[in-house]
């Protein structure tokens, strides 16, 4: 199952995901995907430590799957995390 | 209006002082997210799917231009440009960063506001009929109540870890618009015999997994004694409620597993011991807290307003407006007017920041400054001169708030749901959308009549679905957005809660179930005076099942 790392910015709540490299950004797209369990133990380890050291919250590995190149979760709630709230219109500036 | 003490003032400024010290060390890393945790909820900061989310407490949903003003300043400086009102009266920013959280509350704290008793087990912002001060079928304003309470309960040593939150709401008229049933403690202010206040309680109502309706305790306590009789319930349920599962903590499971008679006598028992204490609120004090919530200078009008009837004349959409959102006020001349945040096909309770200041500088120049919120997530203007509603309609056509549907089918009652909650199985937001459009034209809204659609996207109800004439309820059936439809559902002086009237509905098919509801209404009804809730009474389940799943 193909997986990668999320959590929300300490600083702003943002939702954020983990990078090879072990930053975390905001784009989905530049995480880190993980399909095998010692790969994902590593690297919650790691995310784990980023928690302690206050940089991130609510780390969890979330299932995603791949299309068009580009990396979509599977859950509905992990996608409104990624891609926000699907309301048709609101007073966000430039929100449809 | 009521203004800060000196000592609400020191402390909302202490407050502030002490959290901005908690963030800068939480962000420091000197303090870890379980330590911090219970510290931000205490001041109101929520950590949501995309986000942060402040909730500020509106007490007794009351706030002056000045207030509103600085709401839009906070939604534009700090946030996305607008701010969500909620059925408890709060407003929620939905995307504030940690780090500005203090500045907000220090602007908060200017204009006499914050977030505290916003979260955590103690008891919440008081909440009071959105009309209160202003309706003609008033025994009194239950605001000075509200505040009194307010006072009583914040930051109460004794009742700051109670079992679980707790909820009171006041209502100064026997028609309910403030769901007191539904609150762990409601109170409706009486006239005596003797003209003299008083107060019914009803206790142990609530919603969430297991909905109930409060139960009368005592039906006339007289105003001396009410914080003490207060003050006896709460220590009953500090004492007895259920510490063991959070799912039995409220009070409204005290009092079923315990029954009414026997809690009235542990209540009676108790307050027996602190009757005429310290806790006795004497006439003087009452008076000085209700001479802060004294009207505004009305002055003499006829009680008909000849401009407004000829405005309305010549105006259809006028006339619709002022058909469907004044309230009659007790002074002649003079009308409550509900600002609808229900766009059709719009977000319930949003509103921008333009549209807070365009409010506040309407209130400001129409209507004594003095906005409400009500629990049915709009804005009241309580006191208007009905000579000025038709320039009041005009400007706040202009800022995109004069959709005519107060209480009509597209005032629809809808939480955050899954675009924002962390605690959602499904979304509200989309489906109140769609609904409002649905039935979203003039002639369709007028045909149907009242009635109240409210949307939970989770068990926890805070979109009030139970008391819903329609409510509905997202769950998650196997990880897709389900929806299960109750009917009957009722939130005022005759409350009840709703019946799940059959197996749920897929995001797909809800929409035209809620229409098969409304449409077998229509054709039930024995005229377009009966409403749904009557007719619903009237025939029960039934034919509304036949409608949706066949014989
Ligand atoms: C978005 C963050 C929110 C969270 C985490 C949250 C959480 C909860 C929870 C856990 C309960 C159940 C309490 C219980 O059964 O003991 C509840 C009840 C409730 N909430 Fe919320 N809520 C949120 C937003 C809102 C909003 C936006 C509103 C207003 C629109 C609201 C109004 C209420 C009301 C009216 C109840 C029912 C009161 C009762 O239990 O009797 N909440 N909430
Ligand atoms: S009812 Fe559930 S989904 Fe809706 S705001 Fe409350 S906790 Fe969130």
């Amino acid at each position: 199952m193909l997986e990668i790392l999320t959590a929300n910015r300490l600083s702003d709540g943002d939702v954020v995901y983990r990078t090879a490299a072990g930053d975390w950004v905001d784009t989905i797209d530049d995480a880190e995907l993980i399909d095998d369990t010692d790969q994902l133990t590593v690297a919650v380890a790691a995310a784990q430590a980023d928690v302690k050291a206050s940089r991130v919250l609510d780390v969890a590995p979330i299932a995603v799957e791949t299309a068009e190149g580009h990396i979509v979760p599977k859950r509905l709630r992990e996608r409104i995390r990624a891609f926000g709230p699907t309301v048709k219109s609101d007073h966000r500036p430039g929100a449809v | 209006m009521y203004r800060y003490d000196e000592f609400d003032a020191t402390f909302v400024r202490q407050r502030v002082a002490q959290f901005s010290d908690q963030v800068e060390r939480r962000l420091r890393g000197e303090i870890t997210e379980d330590e911090f945790r219970p510290l931000r909820l205490m001041n109101g900061v929520y950590l949501q799917l995309h986000a942060y989310m402040l909730r500020i407490a509106i007490p007794y949903g009351t706030l002056s231009s000045t207030q509103m003003r600085r709401l839009a300043h906070i939604a534009r400086t700090y946030d996305k440009g607008f701010g969500h009102f909620t059925t408890r009266q709060n407003l929620q920013f939905n995307w504030p960063a940690l780090k500005d959280v203090p500045a907000i509350l220090a602007e908060l704290a200017e204009v006499e506001m914050h977030a505290i008793q916003t979260s955590g087990n103690c008891i919440r912002n008081v909440t009071a009929d959105h009309f209160a001060g202003a309706a003609f079928d008033e025994a009194d304003d239950p605001r000075p109540y509200a505040e009194i309470l307010r006072q009583w309960s914040s930051l109460h040593p004794e009742f700051s870890f109670l079992p679980r939150k707790f909820k009171i709401a006041v209502t100064g008229a026997a028609h309910d618009r403030a769901a007191i049933r539904l609150h762990d403690i409601g109170l409706e202010v009486k006239r005596g015999d003797d003209g003299g206040i008083g107060f019914a309680v009803h206790v142990g109502g609530g919603q969430g997994r297991t909905p109930m309706i409060a139960r009368e305790i005592n039906p006339f306590v007289p105003e001396a004694d009410i914080l003490a009789y207060v003050d006896a319930i709460l220590r009953v349920y500090n004492l007895f409620g259920r510490r063991d599962n959070k799912f039995k903590a409220r009070i409204k499971i005290l009092v079923h597993e315990t029954g009414i008679d026997e809690l009235r006598r542990l209540v009676e028992e108790e307050f027996a011991q602190i009757r005429g204490g310290v806790l006795g609120l004497p006439a003087e004090e009452a008076e000085r807290i209700r001479a802060y919530f004294a009207p505004p200078a009305f002055t003499a009008r006829p009680a008909a307003s000849a401009r407004l009837d000829a405005a309305r004349a010549g105006n259809p959409a006028l006339d619709r407006f002022s058909r469907q959102n004044l309230h009659r006020h007790r002074t002649p001349g003079y009308t409550s007017l509900t600002v609808s945040l229900k766009p059709i096909g719009g977000i319930p309770g949003d509103a921008s920041a333009d549209q807070m200041d365009a409010v506040a500088a309407i209130a400001e120049r129409w209507a004594f400054s003095e906005i409400r919120v009500s629990h049915e997530q709009n804005l009241i203007l309580p006191h208007l001169a009905l000579d000025d509603v038709p320039e009041v309609f005009a400007a706040l056509a202009e800022a995109g708030l004069a959709t005519a549907n107060a209480g009509a089918i597209t005032d629809i009652i809808a939480c955050p749901g899954l675009d924002y909650c962390a605690l959602a199985n499904a979304r509200s937001i989309p489906l109140a959308s769609a609904l409002s459009e649905r039935f979203g034209a003039p002639d369709r809204q007028d045909e149907i009549g009242p009635l109240s659609i409210k949307i939970s996207g989770c068990i926890n109800a805070c979109g009030h679905h139970h008391v819903g004439h329609i409510g509905i309820l997202g769950v998650d059936r196997k990880g897709e957005e389900f929806y299960q439809i109750s009917l009957g559902g009722n939130p005022d002086e005759s409350a009840s809660i709703g019946d799940i009237i059959g197996p749920g509905f897929f995001a797909d098919g809800v929409i035209d179930a809620v229409e098969t509801v409304v449409d077998t209404y229509l054709k039930l009804r024995t005229s377009p005076g009966e409403t749904f809730l009557a007719a619903y009474r009237r025939l029960g389940e039934a034919p509304f099942k036949e409608a949706l799943y066949g014989a």
